[in-house]
């Protein structure tokens, strides 16, 4: 029983105020959002408090991306508000981009009152129903006194385990001002249908040791897991401990240093010609918080035929879900890989120096086909690469890297080195056009002094260029590195390597004056060119600290991204060029 | 291969819709569901059966697993187990038909449960695979209407699915 002294201490709040407290109780620096009807007492509590920064920006799906980049750079959860009906699904986009790329997100969406629920209210949806494909999970409020104890959940739910974004759905009655009730905010929770893996198994990781020491041409494949789940010096470690090569996912890159020498480079349809070949021909595989996702394997009845595949991920579900494992280890990445390197002492052994020289040997000739060469034109075009090598010049390889989707995409992540994780931003899984500008919104929230370029191309960046207004609001100086290949080029690519070069649809007329756009927003514009311009610019662009610079880059609207995989093949079938393939 | 899976999940509203989207998602399909509280009010049994090779049900299993609401499962078809399923059904009954229907619903230890002069209403519990017999036995022109509960299974012996 509560003594008369313990209830007079407890607090009364409104639903509203208890949604507030609850995001400061969880240290929410940020919640990006836009306001509407049914959140309304939502956002008149958060006007009163200081704690909680509420950022407007110009549309709801640039919320969720902004809050996803603030996710993505700093791992801690990105926090999300809108309003019922189109300010809802407005972030269903976001949304999925964040459950493919398991991204912790809490989005409170407002809700009709409860008694209209059902009734086709004016801006009514059923956002639960609308999301439940794209998020880990979601609650709805039915009684403003259990506000403290979901908000505890989701943020819990969100963060652990496998992250992914997390809904909750809060009727505008459950938040009305004059309905008071105690609000404590939970110190635990404890959910008996909900209890993610803590530790992999001592037995298999014992085992998994046991065949990293017979292995011959081995690899390790590192992905978004290693970067999410904070494995990234574990990793470095147990690579540099065995000397075996590293190649890293698109999600993954940063999760091994990028400029390591025993680094092969990104694998899968863009990957490097070594990265795809030591990947074919190895006898074991280190999967590490990877999905083997159809990006990766090309036809995965063809995959890396004399391969046993080691595999470690937080997710029962991610493993033998299209490549069989031989070896499956369920934990967290940076356990296991502790756990590994301790297993590793006690065996006491080391892997076969004859044998991993001999590999090391082939990779070398391998690396000799350098399959990331690109003609440059003498007087024509400059080429997207090297727009992305000059980036990279420019920033000292030190940038926070948001990108767009598309080709641009894929020269920035095989352009650019990273050499730490949570530096290369981009929706892997989804495949989002618009969400470069925002999610670079996100990180230099989260990183005010952190130098942060979107590399975007014109057909991307047209899908969120409303937020230079958001820009514009809280100086953000990121800077715009648009690669204007006046297509959307990805597209192309495709209708002239399967399509008979026919561009249904891919080329963009009227572009806008970037640069004048630029400016009508408040921000800098440059257009460059030619490629003698190229760092000039960009050193000029950067020098810019405390502004936003869109730079307009026109480059080769006829290039292509090599390598790329060639359908249904195996991983080592490749085009290398327009002409040459494997 | 035909599998009973049984769920014990938190018994709150949406729980269900997200067992069924996960299926309609994945592109699995569901053959029988049924589903009621237990004993403890916040819990819910939900059986249903489904087709697929060992890999497909390892990963539906697995993705069931993962929802928040399911707290434990079962492949009731891993083991030994009792399975059955309500069946009402309306079949014509005139003249000479009615001693044969009749005869039928004992052979099939069945109970006739309304009666008018030209139809028989008729239980039957048992394993899907009877029920069908029974169907196939009166005939299906015969039929007028039939309900049937959807699967419900319990492993044999001591093994219980609880908390
Ligand atoms: C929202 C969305 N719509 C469509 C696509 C399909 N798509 C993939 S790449 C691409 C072209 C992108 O053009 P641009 O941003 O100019 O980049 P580029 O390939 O030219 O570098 C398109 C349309 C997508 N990924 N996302
Ligand atoms: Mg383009």
């Amino acid at each position: 029983m509560h003594s008369d002294l313990e209830v007079a201490t407890v607090e009364m709040l409104s639903g509203a105020e208890m949604v507030v407290r609850a995001l400061q109780d969880e240290g929410v620096e940020y919640i990006f959002g836009y306001p509407g009807g049914s959140v309304l007492h939502i956002y008149d509590a958060l006007f009163q408090q200081e704690k909680v920064n509420h950022i407007l920006v110009r549309h709801e799906q640039a919320a969720t991306h902004a809050a996803d980049g603030y996710a993505r750079a700093t791992g801690k959860p990105g926090v999300v508000m809108v309003t019922s009906g189109p300010g809802a699904t407005n972030a269903i986009t976001g949304l999925a981009t964040a459950f493919m790329d398991s991204i912790p997100m809490v989005v409170l969406s407002g809700q009709v009152r409860s008694d209209w629920i059902g009734d086709d209210a004016f801006q009514e949806t059923d956002m639960i129903g609308v999301s439940r494909p794209v998020v880990k999970h979601s609650f709805m409020v039915r009684d403003a006194k259990d506000i403290p104890e979901i908000m505890k959940k989701a943020f819990y739910i969100a963060t652990t385990g496998r992250p992914g974004p997390v809904l909750v759905d809060i009727p505008k009655d459950q938040t009305a001002p004059n309905v008071k009730n105690p609000y404590e905010y939970p110190k635990k929770v404890k959910m008996r249908s909900y209890a993610p893996v803590s530790r992999g198994h001592s037995g298999q990781i014992r085992k998994a040791v046991e065949e990293l020491m017979k292995a011959k041409r081995p690899v390790i494949y590192a992905g978004g897991g290693v970067v999410q789940g904070e494995g990234s010096e574990l990793l470095t470690r147990l690579a540099h401990r065995l000397n075996f090569p590293v190649t890293n996912t698109l999600m993954g890159l940063g999760g091994f240093p990028g400029t390591d020498k025993q680094n092969v480079g990104m694998l899968g349809m863009h990957g490097t010609y070594e990265a795809n070949m030591t990947m074919h021909n190895s006898d074991v595989i280190l999967a590490v918080g990877a999905r083997l996702d159809d990006r990766v394997t090309n036809n995965v009845k063809k995959f890396c035929p004399g391969a046993k595949i080691i595999h470690i991920d937080i997710d029962p579900a991610t493993i033998s879900k299209n490549v069989m494992a031989h070896i499956p280890i369920v934990g967290p990445v940076d356990q296991v890989l502790e756990e590994m390197l301790a297993a590793l002492d006690e065996h006491g052994g080391e892997p076969d120096q004859k044998a991993l020289e001999r590999w090391w040997e082939e990779i070398a000739g391998w690396r000799k086909v350098h399959g990331m060469r690109y003609e440059t034109n003498e007087d024509g075009p400059m080429k997207p690469q090297q727009v992305v090598e000059a980036l990279y010049k420019a920033t000292q390889g030190d940038a926070y890297v948001t990108s767009d989707v598309g080709q641009h995409q894929m020269f920035a992540a095989q352009y650019y080195q990273y050499d730490k994780p949570r530096r290369w931003i981009n929706s892997g899984g989804l495949g989002t056009m618009g969400f470069g500008l925002p999610a670079a919104m996100g990180v230099q929230f989260a990183f005010p002094e952190a130098t942060v370029a979107c590399v975007t191309g014109e057909g991307s960046i047209q899908m969120n260029i409303q937020e230079l207004s958001t820009c514009l609001q809280y100086g953000l100086p990121v800077k715009i590195i648009n690669i204007n290949n006046q297509a959307l080029g990805m597209v192309r690519q495709w209708q002239d390597m399967q399509y008979g070069g026919r561009h249904s649809q891919s080329y963009m007329e009227s572009l806008p004056d970037f640069v004048a756009l630029a400016e009508a927003y408040g921000h800098v514009g440059m257009k460059v060119t030619k490629f003698e311009d190229l760092e000039g610019a960009m050193n000029e662009a950067f020098a810019l600290k405390d502004r936003l610079v869109f730079m307009d880059i026109y480059v080769d609207p006829t290039e292509h991204v090599y390598p790329m995989q060639i359908a249904d093949g195996s991983m080592r079938d490749m085009w290398l060029s327009k002409t040459e393939r494997t | 291969m035909r599998r009973i899976i049984s769920i014990l999940m938190e018994n709150e509203p949406g729980a269900l819709s997200r067992v069924i989207g996960l299926f309609s998602q994945r592109g699995y399909n569901i053959d029988t569901l049924s589903v009621a509280p237990t004993e403890d009010k916040t819990l819910s049994r939900l059986t249903l059966t489904t087709f697929g090779d060992d890999l497909k049900i390892e990963q539906i299993t697995k993705h069931l697993n993962k929802l928040i609401e399911v707290v434990k499962l079962v492949d009731l078809t891993e083991g030994a187990h009792i399975e059955r399923e309500l069946m009402l059904i309306k079949v014509k009954a005139t003249g000479a038909q009615r001693a044969e229907v009749k005869r039928s619903v004992d052979i099939f230890r069945g109970q006739i449960v309304d009666v008018t002069s030209t139809v028989y209403t008729i239980q039957l519990t048992g394993a899907s695979d009877k029920l069908d017999a029974f169907i196939g036995a009166i005939g299906e022109t015969q039929v007028l209407e039939v309900v049937r509960s959807g699967v419900s299974g319990i492993s044999r012996g001591e093994k219980v699915l609880s908390l």
